[in-house]
């Protein structure tokens, strides 16, 4: 068992892959599936900031909502193709992420959160405003993605295994930008950050465009996630600015273990499971889904896939 | 080399055995049945989990009606309700669940604006019926319309249109409107500017306030200052038990009389009869109309036996006749085809629960009578008696905004 | 006029905040669970009232409940999370609101119950620029003497002290001898004693629903920044301003209303991130 899980270590992406290539055939309906993907995805993004850099942002869903509105946007009002609106999505996000990232990096801790919520709410404002072209409290409806040809073959969007697959396609591209990302220096950099930031300052690294940096790539997942979530539902639902979106990708991150690689999607995958089955049996899916909550943030810190790994005593270098 | 193929070979093999005991196959296999699926996504949990409920109730009441009677050829229907838990990025997951998963034939439902809007955006692209049953003016346009669009329940115009030609004439011309600040209470307001304009009422102020506002003490002072003959309540649920309660405590109903174009059973029961007592208010159906309406009657009675002396809420009723017409469409249709069932729907002429109704082509809006309703406190023959019955607008297709208002070519 | 609604709302706010401020303080744990145990204490406020038919009776008899809930909550649920870092507490108040809003909606329905202002406080009167209703007059009061009454028992006795010093450094405080879990305790179940106190008196005037709490939560987090994260008179202060941004924007300019108060918070925290009254550098 150790032997597999060090050659997953090693081959993160890949195994990652392989595994949501027959992940629809373990759920039991592909959207739930496809949302699993996307909110995987959010919360890997938000992770990046919060587990291996340690600041905790509550406004996070401002970049989740930027990518889904725009690209909506550019669908339903200028008519553009879904590639192009994707890319513009993620754009979106990512400059939402410069400008937020800019006035929030500025304060530290508790602060920072707080920051970061009222400026995410102020995002959810601007768009619920912009009736014209967002449908304000209706949401945006009507993300259409008509079908077209790849390489003469024709793919009809609207048939779940092939959407799944589509999205797949771009979730994994942003997998495995994270995974290079946390590889490289920068990523030892970030998770000194995260342990002791006065003496990464010490060393003569530039903290502040360190931070700045990565909270616009971890925008920009976000943004990408959210992209890919506007085409899946055909719609964009006002609440995914609301703080309380960004609450969930904190308690995914916590769920799976924050500052571990597989970990998002871990809790993004039990958390959308258990709230989809526990609803079907009974309607205070609530009170069950918080006491859950409860016992993990109480018995398991590391998260279920922290804990795992913990329990497999992975060494530090390997950080996953 | 051959060591990684063998770790992916084993994982293969045991993402395989996972599939395999996976719940997809069984779903595969439940999927051949013959019942006709209706998908049914309503807020089981939420605000509205109390009229949500009554849908359920309604809705499950007319299959089993459908069922007794012999079915379609046999096959009986099925009602499969989902919690869209008032959220429509939830009700467009659903929405996707019952149509790829469970295959639903149609889908009837929900109860807010935002979230029927979704479920259409989902259904009509996968060109799935959808009967609307609650309320909505964008569902009308042509914005977001379909030929899979079908829309049983009043919409704002004809809501605040009925009770404002009922109000008007009586109680004045000088209105004060105060405004829950999103699409539904504009929504009101127009309906109701547009009545009043031929009948020569003037708008004082349209005070906005935020949604989901508890205090309302800073409007009091200036709704007072105004001096109008009617104070116009354009808020919805909560909102309006908030309001209601506190103009009363703010002794406004001496000097206005407070009228609301959505009266609904449940916010009466929640506010109790203090804060209520003398509003009037519109409504798509109130059970004590069963004295003058023989259907109305007919539905309450099946009501009660079915449900242990309860009677049916104004959304209740509407889950019970969103799934009669599809139902009835497809029996008249000989069919469960869709283009058929559509082609039955648009000539279907019915009374399920309160007189005579029908769908006009263009829009599929039901043509509906719409209730003027006045709550009381004395009197009382006991809980459920809530509302004197005032006034019955009839069902006319000029209540409705025109079908070239809505964006719809001819 | 307006602003004494802005004021009636305020002191809500600042009560609440204050609760929240007492615990941040002390503890260094953030109640996400406060605007549940706000609902909590307006639940069973209209619950006692309707049992007793006497309002101050169920006003003293709330908050020792909810802070009996709060004593059990810190006690075994927040302790075990103590040195794990500022998150941890958070994220579990978080799954306890949840919780607790379930657990209100299976005793009282979901609808909610319908809230009775008392009929001694009913009624408005005249104060000079205008009627205003007695029960909002009442609150303002009744919050006013409460504060004035937690600020004595902080500065003036014994136990205040200790849990003033707590709040600056609980190290000292355990090496002299005092059993700080028992302050710790003591603290959460004041804080959670305050929340449903609120509540209570807050319930006239809004319908009591399961979702009450979570707005509130959201306006006493604004309040408690805007005030400075550990300082009892910036709660007050911040929560009174609040109270009158909103209801002044609420009039002018309805839909920014909710809005408005986000961008107090941003606007204080960029150009004075410790608060109006909080101390420098305190939570780096």
């Amino acid at each position: 068992m150790q032997a597999i899980f060090q050659q997953i270590a090693t081959h993160r992406v890949l195994a990652t892959t392989l595994f949501l290539m027959v992940f629809p055939w373990l759920m039991p309906y592909e959207a739930l599936a496809i949302n699993i993907l996307i909110f995987g995805l959010f919360a890997m993004g938000f992770n990046l900031l919060f587990g291996y850099m340690g600041l905790l942002s509550f406004g996070h869903a401002a970049f989740l909502g930027m990518g889904s509105y725009i690209t909506g946007i550019s669908i339903v009002s200028y008519g553009m193709p879904w590639g192009a609106a994707i890319l513009f999505g993620v754009i979106a996000a990512a400059f939402g992420g410069l400008v937020i990232g800019f006035l929030a990096i500025r304060t530290r801790g508790i602060y920072f959160s707080m920051v970061t919520l009222a400026l995410g709410q102020i995002v959810y404002y601007g768009f619920y405003k912009a009736e014209k072209l967002t449908g304000g409290e209706n949401g945006l409806r009507g993300v259409k993605v008509d079908p077209f040809n790849i390489l003469g073959f024709k793919v009809d969007f609207l048939n779940p295994l092939v959407k799944y697959y589509i999205i797949l396609f771009f979730v994994v591209i942003a997998i495995w930008l994270v995974s290079r990302i946390l590889k490289s220096p920068l990523g030892s950099v970030m998770e000194a950050i995260r342990e002791n930031e006065k003496r990464v300052l010490a060393c003569g690294y530039n903290v502040a465009q360190t931070k700045l940096l990565v909270f616009i790539l971890s925008a920009a997942i976000c943004g990408l996630a959210g992209s890919l979530r506007a085409l899946h539902l055909s719609i964009v639902p006002i609440d995914s600015l609301h703080y309380l979106q960004s609450g969930q990708a904190v308690m995914m991150s916590i769920l799976g273990g924050m500052g571990t690689f597989f970990g998002p999607f871990v809790g993004a995958t039990v958390m959308l499971y258990l709230e989809d089955v526990v609803t079907s049996f009974t309607k205070h899916w609530m009170a069950v889904v918080g006491l859950i909550f409860m016992f993990f943030v109480l018995f398991f810190p590391k998260g279920i896939w922290g804990s795992i790994l913990e329990r497999l005593g992975s060494q530090k270098g390997a950080s996953k | 080399m051959s060591k990684k193929t063998n770790q992916t070979r084993r994982n293969i093999v045991i993402a395989g055995a996972a599939a395999a005991s996976s719940p997809f196959w069984f779903n595969i296999a439940t999927a051949q049945s013959s019942t006709i699926k209706i998908g049914f996504p309503v807020p089981l949990t939420g605000p509205f989990s109390a009229e949500a409920q009554d849908q359920v109730r309604a809705a499950e009441l007319a299959i089993k009606e459908f069922n007794d009677a012999g079915g379609f050829n046999g096959r009986k229907a099925e009602l499969l309700v989902r919690d869209d838990k008032l959220n429509p990025g939830e009700a467009a997951t659903r929405t996707l669940e019952l149509i790829e998963k469970d295959k639903v034939d149609y889908v009837v439902g929900s109860l807010s604006a935002a979230t029927q809007l979704s479920i259409n955006a989902v259904c009509k692209e996968r060109k799935v019926i959808f009967n609307s049953i609650s309320q909505s003016d964008a569902i009308n346009e042509v914005k977001d319309w379909s030929i899979y669009t079908f829309h049983e329940a009043l919409n704002p115009h004809m809501t605040a249109g009925a009770v404002a030609r009922y109000a008007f004439p009586k109680f004045g011309k000088k209105i004060v409107y105060l405004t829950a600040d999103y699409a539904y209470g504009h929504e009101m307001v127009r309906g109701f500017e547009r009545a009043g304009k031929s009948l020569g009422a003037t708008t004082l102020a349209d005070i906005r306030h935020p949604l989901g506002t508890s205090d309302y003490s800073a409007f009091m002072p200036r709704i007072k200052a105004l001096n109008p003959d009617i104070l116009v309540l354009c808020n919805f649920g909560r909102d309006l038990v908030n309001s209601a309660k506190q103009c009363t405590d703010f002794g406004l109903k001496s000097s206005v009389k407070i009228i609301t174009p959505v009266l609904l059973y449940t916010a009466r029961q929640a506010g109790g009869p203090e804060a209520f007592e003398g509003i009037l208010g519109g409504t798509s159906y109130y059970w004590g109309m069963e004295d003058r309406i023989p259907s109305a009657k007919a539905f309450n009675d099946k009501f009660r036996k079915a449900y242990n002396g309860i009677v049916p809420s104004d959304y209740g009723a509407l889950g019970y006749a969103g799934i009669l017409s599809v139902l009835q469409a497809v029996k008249n249709a000989k069919s469960t085809d869709t283009p058929r069932v559509i082609a039955a729907m648009e000539q279907l002429k019915y009374d399920w629960y309160k007189g005579p109704q029908f769908y006009r082509k263009c829009d599929h809006q039901s043509v509906q009578s719409v209730i003027v309703i006045e709550s009381k406190s004395k009197n009382m023959k006991d809980k459920n008696d809530v509302f004197n019955v005032l006034a019955i607008d009839g069902p006319d297709e000029k209540t409705l905004r025109s079908c070239d208002e809505l964006g719809h070519k001819a | 006029m307006q602003l004494l609604t802005g004021v009636a709302l305020g002191s809500i706010y600042a009560l609440l905040a204050l609760g929240l401020c007492l615990i941040f303080g002390m503890l260094g744990v953030v109640n996400f669970a406060h605007g549940a145990f706000f609902m909590v204490g307006a639940f069973l406020g209209v619950y006692f009232l309707g049992l007793t038919g006497n309002f101050f009776f169920s006003l003293l008899l709330v908050p020792i409940v909810t802070g009996g809930i709060g004593l059990v909550t810190e006690r075994f649920l927040i302790r075990p999370l103590y040195g794990r870092g500022i998150d941890y507490p958070l994220l579990l108040t978080f799954g306890l609101s949840y919780v607790l809003i379930e657990v209100m909606r299976v005793t009282f329905g979901i609808e909610g119950l319908p809230s009775i202002t008392p009929d001694s406080l009913k009624g408005s009167m005249n104060v000079g620029i205008g009627y205003f209703p007695k029960y909002r007059i009442f609150l303002i009061v009744m919050t006013a003497l409460i504060i004035l009454g937690i600020w004595f028992f902080i500065q003036k006795t014994r136990y205040g002290l200790i849990i003033k010093a707590g709040s600056r450094d609980p190290e000292i405080v355990k090496v002299l001898g005092v059993d700080v879990a028992k302050v710790w305790l003591l603290v959460f179940g004041i804080g959670t004693a305050i929340a449903g106190l609120s509540g209570i008196l807050a319930s006239p005037t809004r319908s009591v629903n399961p979702e009450m709490g979570i707005p509130i939560l959201a306006e006493s987090f604004v309040v408690t920044v805007v005030g400075g994260m550990g300082s009892p008179i910036g709660a007050v202060v911040a929560g009174l301003l609040v109270g009158v941004v909103y209801s002044l924007t609420s009039l002018f300019a309805p839909a920014l209303a909710e809005l408005s108060i986000f961008v107090l918070m941003a606007v204080v925290l960029l150009i004075r991130p410790q608060g109006l009254f909080g101390k420098s550098g305190f939570m780096s």
